[in-house]
C-alpha cells in the first residue's frame, strides 16, 4: 500500500516532469521543424541563441530584473504592509481586501487592464497626468514599458506576499513581543531580532513564490504585446519558437533548457543553504 | 464580428482583429443570413443527412478556420448549397494555424482552409497537399493569371483554390482631402509633399501601429516592391537575397524618410487604435488591409476611400498589389479524393463566392465572373486595384517561412521603428539570423 502511495506520485513525476524535461534536453541538440527528420546539430542551437538571437539577452536581463524587483521591492513592501495591518488599526479589513484583491485577478486580466491604463492615446494614465499633447508611450517605449508592467506585477505580488506574512504574523506568540519589550528592545529591534526570525517558514514560502513568479512570468507580457519590444522574457521566446507555425522545436527546447538551468541554479542555492543551516542546528 | 483576418498570420497572430464594436448593420445582415441558413432544408450545421450529392459521393470532411461567427455561418451556408455531403470541422482561427503542421501529418480533413503563397507552397513541398492541377484545367479560365500564380507550388503544379482576398492600400477620408484640397499622391515625392502639407495643417500625416508586430510588414513590403520590384520581393522572402544588399538598406532608408510624418509610438499602438485616429481625422492616411473597414461605420465608413501605394521607381510603377488570398487545399491524406475535388470545383465557382460574400462583405471574390453588383464602392475599387495589378503579393508573413517572419522579422521591424538610424546593424542582424533559419 505504501509502495503504491509512493510509487504512483513517483511515476507521475517521472512521466510528467522528468520525461518532458529530458526530452527537451535531448531535442535541444537537434534541429526539428515538427515535420521532417530530427537532425542532430550538437551545440549549434546554444551557440546561435547566445550569439545570433537579438531578443535572447534582453529576455535574460528582463527575467533577472523581474526577480530583483519582486524580491527587493515588492516582497519587502508586502511585508511592510503586513506589519502595518497586523497592528489592528481601523479599517484593517478593508485594507486587507483592497490589497489582496489584485491577487484574485489573473495576470492576463491584469494585462488587459494595463491597456486601459497605459495606452498611449486612450489610456487613463496620460489623461490623469495631463500628458495628452505629448503622451508617454507607457507600453510601446521599450525603455519604460518593462517598468509599467513591473508596477502592475508588483501591485499583484504585494497583495499576495502581504497575505502570507499577515497569516504568519498572526501566528507569532504575543508573549515573544512582550518579553522583548520587557528586555528593553525598541520596536524595530523587536521586529528584526525577534519577530522576523520566527517567520522563517513564511520567508521560505515567500522566497520560493517570488522566484517562481519571476521565472515563469509570461501571461501579462503576452497579453500586452506578445512579449516583444522591450518585454521579452525567456518563457515567451520558448513559446515563440516551439508553438505555432514557427516550429523551431530544437531551438526553442534549447532556450527552455537555459531557463531550466537558471531555475536549477536558484533551487540548488536554496537547497544548499537549507541543508547547511540544518547541519548547523544539528 | 471579425470577419476578416488581417493579412498576416504568424503564430503570434492571436491578435486578430478583435470583434469590432461596430457594424451593427452588417451584424444584423449576418444574423439574417444565419437565420436563413438555419431555415435551409439541408440541416447543414449537423450535416448528418447525406444529400444526393454530385459526382463525389460519400462524405467530404472540411477543416475550417472560419471560426468567427459571421464567416462560420457564411461558409456553412455555402457548403450546404454545394449538393455534397460535407462535414465541417471548425477550429479556432489561430489554433488552426498554430497546429497546422501537426494537423496535416496526423488525421487532416479532406479539404482544409489555408492561405496562398509561400504558406501553401511550403506544405505542398513537404508532400502534405494533393496536386489539383486537373481542377485548374477546367477552372483556369475563371481566374486571373496572378490568381493562378498564387495557387501554384514551387514544382509548377497547382495546390490551392483561391476564394477571396483583401488588398492593402492607403486609406483616407474623402472629406478631409476635399476640405483641404489634397490630391491623391502618385509618386513618393508627391506622398512626402502631401505629408508635409498635412503636417502644416495640424494633422498627423500617416497613422502607424505595430504593437501586434505584423502591420508594419505591409509598409516594408510596399516600399520594397515599389523600389525593387515584385521579383526581388519574392526572392528576398525566399531567402535567396542577402538582407545586407543595398536594395534592402534602401527600403529602410526610404522608410526612414517617412517616419517624421508617421504617428509616433507605433510599437505601443494596435491597428484598431490607429484606424480610430484616421476615423477621427487626427491622422490623414493609413496603409492597411481592407479589414480596416471593420473599425468604421455609418457616415465615416461611407467617407473612406483608398489609393494604391505611390510609385517610387518608374520601372516598377504601381505594378504590385499586396492582396492576401484565402482559399482551400486538399490534404495528402485525403480519404475521398473525388468528393474533395468536386467540392473544390464548386468552391471555385462564382456562385459559391457570391453566396459567401453576401454574408461576409469585408472581402472581394477571386472569381472573374463573380457578381459585383452588390459590392460597396470600396469593394468595387478593390476589384479594380487588383484587376489592374501586374503582380499580387501575399504579405511578408505569408510569402516567407513562418519561423523567419515571426521570430526574426517582427522584432526587427519593431526595433527599426524604435531606432531607425541603425540600418546597417539591423540588416546585418537580420541576415545572420536568416542564414541559420533558412539553413535549418
Amino acid at each position: 500500500m505504501i509502495g503504491l502511495l509512493l510509487g504512483l506520485p513517483l511515476l507521475l513525476d517521472l512521466v510528467l516532469i522528468w520525461g518532458p524535461a529530458l526530452a527537451s534536453i535531448g531535442l535541444s541538440f537537434t534541429s526539428w521543424d515538427g515535420l521532417g527528420e530530427i537532425r542532430p546539430v550538437g551545440l549549434d542551437n546554444y551557440v546561435n541563441i547566445v550569439s545570433n538571437y537579438p531578443p535572447f539577452w534582453p529576455a535574460v536581463w528582463h527575467n533577472l530584473l523581474w526577480l530583483a524587483f519582486l524580491g527587493l521591492v515588492a516582497t519587502p513592501f508586502g511585508l511592510f504592509l503586513a506589519v502595518l495591518l497586523d497592528r489592528e488599526m481601523r479599517f484593517t479589513r478593508f485594507y486587507q481586501t483592497a490589497f489582496y484583491l489584485p491577487v484574485v485577478l489573473s495576470l492576463a486580466v491584469v494585462g488587459f487592464l494595463a491597456q486601459l491604463i497605459f495606452s498611449r492615446d486612450y489610456g487613463a494614465a496620460n489623461a490623469l497626468l495631463g500628458r495628452t499633447d505629448n503622451p508617454v508611450d507607457w507600453l510601446g517605449d521599450p525603455s519604460i514599458n518593462l517598468w509599467s508592467v513591473l508596477l502592475l506585477v508588483g501591485w499583484r505580488h504585494v497583495g499576495y506576499v502581504m497575505l502570507l506574512y499577515l497569516a504568519g504574523l498572526k501566528a507569532v506568540d504575543p508573549g515573544l513581543k512582550e518579553a522583548a519589550a520587557i528586555d528593553g528592545a525598541n520596536e524595530p529591534q523587536t521586529f528584526f531580532r525577534v519577530v522576523f526570525p520566527t517567520l522563517r517558514p513564511v520567508n521560505v514560502i515567500v522566497l520560493v513564490i517570488t522566484v517562481i513568479e519571476a521565472l515563469r512570468a509570461f501571461d501579462i507580457v503576452y497579453a500586452i504585446n506578445r512579449g516583444r519590444n522591450g518585454l521579452e522574457l525567456l518563457s515567451v521566446l520558448v513559446t515563440d519558437n516551439i508553438v505555432g507555425e514557427a516550429s523551431r522545436i530544437g531551438y526553442g527546447s534549447a532556450i527552455a533548457v537555459i531557463l531550466l538551468l537558471i531555475s536549477t541554479g536558484f533551487i540548488a542555492t536554496y537547497l544548499v543553504q537549507v541543508f547547511r543551516r540544518e547541519e548547523d542546528q544539528a | 464580428m471579425a470577419t476578416v483576418q488581417p493579412g498576416r498570420t504568424v503564430p503570434a497572430m492571436r491578435a486578430r482583429p478583435t470583434p469590432g464594436p461596430l457594424n451593427r448593420r452588417r451584424l444584423l445582415g449576418g444574423a439574417a443570413y444565419a437565420a436563413g441558413a438555419l431555415a435551409l432544408p439541408v440541416g447543414l450545421a449537423a450535416c448528418e443527412k447525406p444529400t444526393d450529392g454530385g459526382g463525389g459521393g460519400g462524405t467530404v470532411t472540411f477543416g475550417s478556420n472560419y471560426s468567427d461567427e459571421v464567416p462560420k455561418k457564411a461558409v456553412a451556408e455555402v457548403l450546404a448549397a454545394s449538393g455534397l455531403d460535407v462535414k465541417i470541422n471548425t477550429v479556432d482561427h489561430n489554433t488552426f494555424q498554430e497546429n497546422i503542421t501537426r494537423y496535416l501529418q496526423a488525421t487532416p480533413d479532406d479539404v482544409f482552409t489555408w492561405f496562398s503563397g509561400f504558406r501553401m507552397q511550403y506544405f505542398a513541398a513537404q508532400g502534405l497537399a494533393t496536386d489539383i492541377s486537373d481542377i485548374w484545367q477546367s477552372i483556369g479560365g475563371d481566374f486571373s493569371a496572378a490568381m493562378k500564380q498564387a495557387s501554384t507550388g514551387t514544382d509548377g503544379k497547382q495546390y490551392f483554390v483561391p476564394f477571396y482576398y483583401y488588398p492593402w492600400a492607403v486609406f483616407y477620408r474623402k472629406s478631409v482631402f476635399q476640405e483641404k484640397g489634397y490630391q491623391v499622391p502618385k509618386t513618393w515625392d508627391d506622398l512626402k509633399a502631401l505629408a508635409t502639407k498635412m503636417k502644416s495643417d495640424g494633422l498627423i500625416p500617416i497613422a502607424m501601429a505595430d504593437k501586434d508586430g505584423w502591420p508594419a510588414m505591409g509598409t516594408f513590403d510596399y516600399i520594397n516592391m515599389r523600389s525593387n520590384g515584385y521579383d526581388f520581393h519574392v526572392s528576398l522572402m525566399a531567402g535567396k537575397e542577402s538582407w545586407e544588399d543595398n536594395r534592402v538598406k534602401q527600403v529602410f532608408t526610404l522608410w526612414r524618410e517617412l517616419l517624421p510624418y508617421c504617428q509616433p509610438g507605433a510599437n505601443g499602438r494596435t491597428w484598431q487604435e490607429a484606424a480610430q485616429s484616421l476615423g477621427q481625422k487626427q491622422t490623414g492616411m493609413y496603409l492597411l488591409g481592407m479589414f480596416v473597414g471593420q473599425q468604421f461605420q455609418g457616415e465615416v465608413a461611407a467617407d473612406m476611400d483608398f489609393f494604391p501605394f505611390p510609385q517610387i521607381v518608374e520601372a516598377h510603377g504601381q505594378d504590385a498589389v499586396e492582396a492576401p488570398i484565402d482559399g482551400f487545399m486538399i490534404s495528402s491524406k485525403v480519404k475521398n479524393v473525388d468528393g474533395a475535388k468536386e467540392l473544390l470545383r464548386y468552391l471555385a465557382s462564382a456562385k459559391a463566392q457570391n453566396a459567401y460574400l453576401r454574408s461576409d462583405p469585408n472581402n472581394v471574390a477571386t472569381h472573374n465572373g463573380a457578381d459585383t453588383s452588390g459590392y460597396s464602392a470600396l469593394q468595387k475599387k478593390a476589384v479594380e486595384l487588383v484587376g489592374g495589378a501586374k503582380q499580387i503579393s501575399q504579405f511578408l508573413d505569408r510569402d516567407t517561412r513562418p519561423d523567419f517572419a515571426s521570430t526574426v522579422m517582427i522584432p526587427s521591424l519593431q526595433s527599426f521603428l524604435n531606432k531607425p538610424d541603425d540600418v546597417d546593424g539591423l540588416c546585418k542582424r537580420i541576415e545572420s539570423q536568416k542564414k541559420t533559419i533558412f539553413a535549418s
